[in-house]
């Protein structure tokens, strides 16, 4: 009881805290323009911490692990206050009337690729995959693939809002990084389905896994496919 | 009677409130940069403003409507102008007020035989061309200058909203200004002579003399108008010719300010010629016809496919109504007016070869052999008049305004009322002073009175190439002109 006491207390407090940062970030008054670099660099560094939490999970780590589950997780929550920011921002000042409902679905999208780097490594968390040695390289070189993918969406956006006209080489990219991902999956699954040594239930599990990170990229690709199309909008 | 002759330059100060706003506050309210409340705070504080500080220091302060010789005609004549623009605002068309008064004043001449002023006629027409090309070319240009200099400066794209945003402001406030200053006078400059208000101090702060008082009455109309009825005409010009980004509506309302600056501003070629530099020619912009222009002009640089060619052509549609429509209503309503209410909507302009105007033709270096038999006959108006003259003798354009001018029979007497009545004025002591020297004596034509009061005093003498002092005489002149008028 005197532990799930404590427990609640834990979660208050913690809960506390994200209010407490909220209202910071409201407080500091940031600019708009800080506010989406900021909100941005979350989406990068959820990638970062993701591939740091793989590493940690695949080295048998968990303290680090849970470390990084944390840090993840703080990171998701500043984005998301953020992006809400931004948004009633954009909405108050009725900012950007042209281009607003794209900017917002964009920050949406965004904030939808940094749910899914917390989201993956929350499944590590519960789930426990048990990922043999001979996988480890091509989960840690599809993830790489995801997060490049993420990177250069990410880079593509601050383009949009910076300089309209170097989004095309970041959407590039963006594409390249997403068929790297798609071969590395391919191959991955064909290795796992290839061992006779593991069971079907084990086989299907590591597919959902690869899977999983696989579709981060997928998604890259859909936001940068979106953004080409408001790119376009915004140039005519 | 002075109340209800108000209500019509009222009523007119409100359709121009509501249809003309859209030159200023069109893009910006169209493109949702600027909600149509604030754009309408905004306007109306600013057409106020422009109205009582600088239009009485325009030189029309009679306005257009200062051709009309009686009071009764003047309210029918804006009460046209009125209707014409307000119907045209309930459909939702940019149409230029000052078209619609010039059209109903066309009307008053064919009523009451004045001659009517075919140069007009035709500045109105060249409006609807050189207006729209004009400020397409521009606006095109200011386009392309503008979204090269963006690309290259790489500015964020909040940081360019909050500049456009503040752009459209500023242009707005500066547009609103000059169109309550230029146009005020077109609204309520006909009633100051007649104003039976007494100058207002404010706590001794500052002083708002009777025809401030009158133009902040019609700037209140004005600010009216766009606040009640603005919106429509509005989103028709920001939005209903073509979609546009926030900057191409900062760049139409650019464009739309620089042409008028450029090709309808007399101050601007006074300077350069005044400085040896090359003016650009002065020609006849409507600024309600020059920003449909700069919208179609960033349409056409964007490809043109999103240009609305059937809204494009009921605006013109609208334009070429605008002062036919006007002209019917106003003689239709003067003849109602005169016949059915008994008022008197125009004063009788006689017209006779005097010994005293014959002495001034010859003067002008015309020959007057042929007008000799129509020395004892009077001509009950200018038409009439024109038609006997013109059957004996071949003039040109400026001969005929010569004769016209000086055989005009204007019989009038300097009273003490108007010379009381200009204590007031803007005019300089000397003017004054001359005018009082006039007190009692009767003058026959109305050049005669311009001629004593420039033997006078050198205040009131015309002087060669001096164009703008000039333009401030005539003002002058017509001012005193008026208040004899009013005060007989």
């Amino acid at each position: 009881m005197a532990k799930q006491v404590h427990h609640g207390d834990q979660l208050k407090y913690s809960h506390k805290g994200d209010m407490a940062m909220a209202e910071s970030i409201l407080k500091k008054k940031m600019g708009l323009e800080k506010e989406i670099d900021d909100f941005l660099n979350q989406v990068s560094e959820a990638g970062l911490l993701c591939k740091n939490g793989l590493d940690a999970y695949l080295k048998g780590n968990l303290d680090a692990f849970s470390q990084t589950l944390t840090s993840i997780r703080n990171t998701e929550h500043r984005g998301d206050d953020l992006r809400r920011s931004i948004e009633q921002d954009l909405y108050k000042k009725t900012l950007i009337p042209e281009s607003r409902g794209d900017v917002m679905e964009l920050l949406e999208d965004m904030d939808a690729l940094l749910d899914r780097f917390t989201g993956l490594i929350w499944q590590f968390e519960i789930e426990r995959p048990d990922i043999c040695e001979c996988f480890h390289e091509d989960f840690k070189e599809l993830l790489l693939y995801s997060v490049e993918a993420v990177e250069a969406v990410v880079r593509s956006c601050r383009s949009f809002f910076k300089d309209i006209h170097a989004v095309a080489d970041h959407i590039h990219k963006v594409i390249f990084w997403e068929k790297e991902s798609d071969k590395v999956t391919t191959r991955l699954q064909r290795t796992i389905f290839g061992r006779q040594d593991l069971r079907l239930s084990h086989k299907m599990h590591l597919r959902f896994f690869a899977k999983q990170v696989d579709r981060i990229a997928d998604e890259a690709e859909d936001v940068a496919d979106r953004l080409n199309i408001y790119v376009i909008k915004r140039m005519l | 009677m002075f109340a209800i002759f108000l209500t019509s330059g009222l009523f007119l100060g409100w359709s121009l409130g509501a249809n003309d706003a859209a030159n200023v506050f069109g893009t910006a309210v169209g493109t949702r940069m600027i909600s149509f409340k604030k754009a309408a705070i905004y306007c109306g504080i600013f057409v106020i403003l422009g109205a009582v500080i600088s239009g009485a220091g325009a030189s029309k302060t009679l306005g257009e409507l200062g051709a009309v010789n009686a009071i009764a005609g003047a309210f029918v004549v804006a009460l046209a102008a009125a209707v014409t623009v307000y119907w045209l605002t309930v459909l939702g068309y940019p149409v230029s007020t000052t078209q619609a008064i010039v059209g109903a004043i066309m009307g008053w001449d064919l009523f009451s035989g004045a001659l009517i002023d075919y140069g007009a006629l035709e500045q109105i027409v060249l409006s609807w061309i050189i207006s729209p090309i004009l400020a397409a070319v521009f606006s095109a240009l200011l386009y392309k200058l503008i979204a090269y200099g963006i690309k290259h400066a790489r500015i964020h794209m909040f940081s360019l909203d909050a500049l456009t945003r503040a752009g459209l402001l500023i242009a707005g406030i500066a547009g609103s200004y000059s169109l309550g200053a230029n146009n005020i006078s077109n609204v309520v400059g006909i009633f100051v002579p007649i104003s039976p208000f007494a100058d207002i101090s404010f706590l001794g702060w500052f002083k708002l003399n009777a025809a401030q008082q009158l133009f902040l009455l019609g700037g209140v109309a004005i600010a009216v108008g766009t606040f009640t009825y603005g919106k429509k005409v509005m989103l028709t010009v920001g939005e209903g010719i073509t979609e546009m980004s926030p900057v191409a509506a900062f760049v139409a309302v650019l464009a739309n300010a620089v042409v008028l600056f450029l090709f309808a501003s007399q101050d601007l070629q006074t300077f350069l010629l005044g400085h040896g530099l090359p003016a650009f020619p002065l020609v006849p912009v409507s600024s309600s016809q020059a920003i449909v222009g700069s919208v179609i002009g960033i349409g056409l640089i964007k490809g043109g496919r999103g240009i609305r060619w059937r809204m494009l052509g009921e605006i013109t549609g609208a334009w070429v109504a605008t002062p036919i429509v006007a002209i019917l209503i106003s003689f239709i309503s003067l003849f109602i007016l005169q016949n059915v209410f008994q008022q008197k909507t125009y004063i009788p302009v006689e017209y006779q070869v005097t010994a005293e105007a014959e002495q001034r033709i010859r003067a002008a270096g015309i020959r007057t052999d042929h007008l000799a038999d129509l020395q004892k006959k009077t001509y009950p108006n200018a038409s009439q008049f024109q038609k006997a003259v013109s059957e004996r003798e071949t003039l040109n354009d400026r001969e005929m305004n010569v004769v016209m001018a000086a055989t005009e029979i204007d019989r009038m007497m300097v009273t003490g009322q108007s010379v009381n009545q200009t204590n007031g004025s803007a005019l300089k002591n000397d003017q004054k002073r001359a005018l009082q020297k006039l007190w009692g004596k009767t003058f026959e034509h109305r050049w005669q009175i311009e001629k004593a009061l420039a033997e006078l005093s050198p205040e009131w003498r015309m002087k060669p190439g001096d164009r703008e002092q000039n333009d401030k005489i005539r003002a002058d002149l017509d001012y005193v002109y008026r208040l004899i008028r009013a005060t007989e």
